[in-house]
């Protein structure tokens, strides 16, 4: 269906090419034509309000939603047509950490991290051991390979993810809201974490999350979304500087304007919901 | 018009679900069968822990339940059978009321009770964590890694345990027996097994295994299906209950018919 014969990734390799990216859920649709490249070894924050289909799209780049319509280039490969298979042979590149942390809970902290290695490589049980430790030391939470994730604090947990995000030495890894539901604190300690994982291992990093302080330390460059299209991407000096009247909004924190005026107010009761999507 | 529109609905809905389980069930036997010829090894190690809490666990509620099953099953044949004088028969009435039908289908809701929901409290709470979503972001296939061990543990249980149950069931009649119906525990014993035939048994497992796959593709389906938040998966645990029950109920008239009719020539 497309004339396109040499993907994106095999003429200049960004790590992700997305090209009027389009998701529905049902018949309504969440992303209205989303493209941009990620560079490969950058660290991109995707910046969002609630809502504005952010999660959507981190979603759709690792596979779990189908687009309706357009491309995913990750690896020399269309994502968004391969079969399952195909894609997870595509998986087993990147890592993914969830917001909750989505650990196992039948399972202990060191068991989560091995589950790949067990599943996807034919590695002795001693190397597995020694991995692992690897991995958990890396996120700062060696000695921890006996605790139940249920024993952990909500940033443990996360640190955690992220040793199982990385037990396959990923190439591209992908974070959904790191710090959200933690202190300020535990917070920065991971945006410490990512970039600690983006010196000593140049790996592609994209990360969700609506924490403006967060992605304006981790950012190579950042893009937002509002109401399922991009509206701006840029380092983080470039949106410091725009003068988007969104971005300065979200950027700025200023509330949604109050409705005003009596017409307004009653347009915005009568207006046909359908057709605002468009 | 809209009554029939509504019960096309209803209609479609339910083939729809009936499709799904079967989908489940499929895809179960393919990793169970298939896919391990393709280097991807069943989880053994999961399907026998399955099988401990599925089979042995129950095995105390199980033995209790049926035997009290088979003591009401002797007590309600001697009150018709006396009137006959025939209260002797008493014996072979529960042994084949219990291997044909009482065994498999009580064994069939205790495990419901026990194992179905928890299949879909379990899967439906990992659906909800995003577990299910972490498991396919690492290219481990759900159905493979939760499902299959709990097709594999709950088809070799169920018929174990339901020739438990029919042994637990004629014990417990074997109590009315020896109190009240003039028999010998050795001669209740005997009588029981001379009444049965194989098919009377055979018959009682086949059913068994049917349940056993009825109930897992709806715990399992329902867990999979389970929507965002927890009270979700309250709502999944108890639709797994009850969709299951009917279905055994369903599968238990359809292969007692096909017997009916296939002993009949």
């Amino acid at each position: 269906m497309e004339p396109q014969i040499t993907s994106p990734a095999e003429t200049q390799t960004p790590a992700i090419s997305l090209r009027n990216l389009r998701v529905s859920y049902g018949e309504r649709e969440i992303l209205h034509g989303v493209s941009f490249d990620v560079q490969q070894g950058e660290t991109l924050v995707i910046l969002g309000g609630s809502g504005s289909g952010k999660s959507t799209l981190l979603r759709t780049l690792v596979g779990l939603e189908r687009p309706t319509s357009g491309e995913i280039w990750i690896k020399g490969r269309n994502i968004a047509t391969i079969s399952n298979d195909e894609l997870d042979e595509i998986r087993r590149h990147m890592g993914m950490s969830f917001q909750g942390g989505a650990l196992f809970g039948s399972m202990t902290v060191g068991e989560n991290v091995a589950l790949p290695l067990r599943e996807h490589t034919k590695l002795e049980d001693p190397t597995i051991d020694i991995m692992l430790r690897l991995k958990l030391d890396q996120v700062g939470l060696s000695g921890y390979e006996d605790y139940v994730p249920s024993q952990l604090s909500g940033g443990m947990k996360k640190r955690a993810a992220v040793a199982r995000a990385l037990a396959m030495d990923p190439e591209i890894l992908f974070f959904d809201e790191p710090s959200a539901g933690l202190d300020p604190i535990i917070a920065a300690g991971i945006d410490e974490l990512i970039l600690e994982l983006k010196q000593a291992f140049h790996m592609t990093i994209i990360v969700v999350t609506h924490e403006l302080a967060s992605a304006f330390l981790i950012a190579d460059r950042m893009v937002l979304i509002d109401k399922g299209d991009v509206i701006a991407l840029g380092t983080p000096e470039e949106m410091r500087t725009s003068t988007h009247p969104r971005v300065r909004q979200f950027l700025d924190r200023i509330a949604e304007p109050a409705v005003s005026q009596e017409l307004d107010y009653l347009q915005m009761l009568t207006e046909d919901r359908h057709g605002i999507r468009r | 018009m809209e009554l029939t529109v509504q019960i096309g609905q209803s209609v479609l809905n339910a083939l729809a679900y009936i499709g799904s389980l079967a989908t489940l069930s499929a895809r179960a036997g393919y990793y169970t069968f298939v896919a391990p010829l393709h280097g991807k090894p069943v989880r053994i190690q999961r399907a026998i822990t399955q099988a401990m809490q599925v089979g042995v666990r129950a095995l105390p509620i199980l033995s209790l339940i049926t035997f009290f099953i088979g003591l009401i099953l002797a007590l309600q044949a001697a009150y018709e059978l006396r009137k006959f004088g025939a209260i002797n028969f008493v014996a072979s009435a529960v042994a084949i009321s219990m291997s044909r039908e009482l065994g498999p289908l009580i064994t069939a809701i205790v495990v419901i009770g026990r194992s179905g929901s928890s299949f879909a409290a379990e899967i439906g709470t990992m659906k909800v964590t995003e577990e299910l979503d972490a498991l396919e972001t690492m290219a481990i296939n759900p159905i493979r890694f939760l499902v299959t061990p709990k097709f594999i543990a709950m088809m070799v249980m169920l018929p174990c345990l339901t020739i438990w149950a029919n042994a637990m069931g004629v014990l417990g009649g074997s109590l009315f027996g020896v109190a009240k119906a003039g028999f010998n525990f050795t001669g209740y014993i005997n009588a029981s097994i001379d009444a049965l035939f194989l098919r009377d048994i055979i018959s009682g497992l086949v059913k068994s295994f049917m349940f056993a796959i009825t109930i897992t593709a709806v715990g399992c389906q329902e867990g999979l299906s389970t929507g965002a938040g927890a009270e979700q998966v309250g709502r999944s645990t108890t639709a797994a209950v009850v969709m299951s029950i009917f279905l055994v109920i369903l599968v238990d008239l359809i292969f007692t018919a096909l017997f009916f009719f296939l002993g009949a020539h």
